[in-house]
């Protein structure tokens, strides 16, 4: 047996993981660049913002609806008996502003915004619409790229935010009829452990969400290479890597912004 | 106002696309590329739009060296180029007029007004009057690639490199935009290269007609040189003969295959003056 393949293997894993990681950084250097065409990306940033945003707003709050409600009951399952009844408002909250609310919502939206953006600029790769762009003396990267992710990291956070409302009152319609707790239990619970950084917390991580799935969206859009087929197998990655990248990023602020 | 291209190669990954083609577009002149599918014609017409760089060689375009171009005099060198693709490349979200504004808008310089003028006048030329609030989901394929040909030409450009601009099109169709092309030529004085498949186009719309083949230009001349050339690979492709380039092949493979062996028997025999004629032979 070669005693050198398994160092062969890994030395050429190692390799193909760092010129992936420079080809990426690359990309996002380019973005920062782009910043500065500012004749491109604003106007088309607004729209966006639209799109993305406004649109992806009924999933998110659908989600964040049931997450609520099962909070609420799972939370009394959990303290009957033990703990006093207006916790579960106390756990609702925290939870959902935390927690819940963020990562679910991102992904949800790793697969509605992140898939979206790769199948679109995928097929726009495809088809040589980007390389029109490019013969247009248009800078494909603020044209397309600056505007879905600057949108992406200003409503991710947006739509968290109504994701936390809505759970939150959906906990509190539920402690109300299925519970039998009054309104002044459940905002006592709310209140109990209310800390406002909370909220900046949960903004903040929504925000890294928000640039994470349209970055990578973007990059799995732009690399596309042959067909359909290059398409479909684009947009898998950008929502697999998006969701991976998440649940890394909740770990990361976690264990940096939580840490008493 | 003149495009060079010298030496250029061109692989991607294992597989060699262009070895060292030569190829110069004069001013004003009309230059139909022909060659094989896969022989590389649109590789070469992205060298000129610096949407490929060369592995080797040069590509000079109005005396600037297009690798060598910061991307704000690249932008600045596109402006003056426009750039028909094989399959359209329209923007799938926006409409046939706004299509056509991009290369305008990007140019500045003209009222609004203006640019729905340019629009209407655009695409009155490839016969597409009234298309302007239509999607390109809702045009046919030849209808798209006119509305391509109309965004190339709508914003003026010194140089228009055409991918196939006739591929798929009828007859008739064919013929307006083979006349259009020779229109940019004489009222605007466009310099164009065309890549074509279609013969009787490439006679039509040239001055000269080059043929690629095995990443080189094998080939280039005037129509009538083109016809009546003694080169059998163009010939064997002019006249759709398959079997004369085949031949032909055979030939050059078997010439090569006597050089190589040339050289080999010559070490063979050994040492003192035959050694040294060597290097003379493999030249040869």
């Amino acid at each position: 047996m070669n005693w050198t393949l398994p160092l062969t293997v890994v030395g050429a894993a190692v390799l193909g993981l760092l010129s992936a990681f420079g080809r990426f950084s690359r990309f996002v250097a380019d973005c920062g660049r782009a910043l500065a065409d500012l004749r491109t990306w604003p106007g088309l940033t607004v729209m966006q913002m639209r799109k993305l945003g406004v649109n992806s707003l009924p999933i998110a709050l659908f989600l964040s609806a049931f997450t609520g409600i099962v909070l609420a009951l799972q939370a009394s399952y959990t303290f009957t008996g033990a703990i006093p009844m207006y916790f579960v408002g106390a756990l609702v909250g925290k939870t959902m502003i935390l927690e819940l609310g963020p990562v679910l919502t991102g992904l949800a939206l790793s697969g509605r915004i992140g898939a979206n953006i790769a199948a679109e600029l995928g097929t726009m790769r495809v088809s040589e619409q980007i390389d029109a762009l490019e013969t247009m003396a248009y800078n494909p990267v603020s044209y397309l790229v600056v505007p879905r992710v600057l949108a992406g990291t200003l409503m991710v956070p947006v739509i968290v935010i109504f994701a936390n409302v809505i759970g939150i009152i959906c906990g509190w319609f539920t402690a109300l009829q299925m519970l039998e707790m009054s309104t002044s239990q459940f905002i006592r619970g709310l209140r109990l452990f209310y800390d406002p950084f909370d909220i900046t917390y949960s903004v903040l991580k929504s925000c890294s969400f928000g640039f994470v799935i349209t970055i990578v969206g973007c990059y799995q859009g732009f690399n596309t290479q042959g067909g359909a087929e290059g398409v479909g197998v684009a947009t898998t990655r950008a929502v697999v890597i998006a969701s991976v990248l998440i649940l890394v990023l909740d770990a990361f602020w976690a264990a940096t912004l939580l840490q008493q | 106002m003149s495009i060079q291209l010298t030496g250029i190669h061109k692989g991607f990954g294992p597989k060699q696309i262009l070895r060292g083609l030569d190829l110069d577009v004069e001013e004003g002149e009309t230059v139909s590329l022909v060659g094989f599918s896969g022989a590389g014609k649109s590789v070469t017409l992205k060298h000129i739009a610096g949407l490929l760089m060369p592995d080797k060689g040069t590509v000079v375009v109005d005396g600037k060296e297009v690798p060598k171009l910061s991307r704000k005099e690249l932008y600045q060198m596109r402006l003056e180029m426009g750039y028909v693709f094989q399959f359209a490349a329209l923007f799938d979200s926006m409409t046939i007029g706004d299509n056509v504004a991009m290369g305008l808008r990007q140019k500045g310089g003209m009222s609004e007004k203006e640019i729905q003028d340019r629009i209407a006048e655009s695409l009155g030329r490839v016969g597409l009057d009234g298309f302007e609030k239509r999607l390109p989901s809702e045009l046919s394929g030849g209808q798209r690639k006119r509305a391509g040909l109309a965004r190339a030409i709508a914003y003026r450009p010194k140089y228009l490199l055409y991918d196939e601009p006739t591929s798929g099109l009828d007859p008739v169709t064919t013929e307006v935009i083979d006349r259009l092309i020779i229109r940019m030529k004489e009222d605007l004085g466009v310099t164009s290269l065309v890549i074509t498949h279609d013969m009787k186009s490439a006679y039509a719309i040239s001055d000269r007609i080059a043929m690629l083949f095995e990443g080189r230009v094998v080939e280039v001349g005037t129509p009538d040189e083109i016809r009546s050339t003694k080169n059998r690979i163009v010939r064997g492709f002019v006249e759709g003969r398959p079997e004369m380039i085949e031949e032909a092949e055979a030939e050059a493979a078997e010439e090569a295959r006597l050089a190589s062996a040339a050289p080999a028997r010559t070490q063979q025999d050994g040492d003192g003056h035959h050694a040294g004629r060597a290097p003379h032979r493999r030249d040869a």
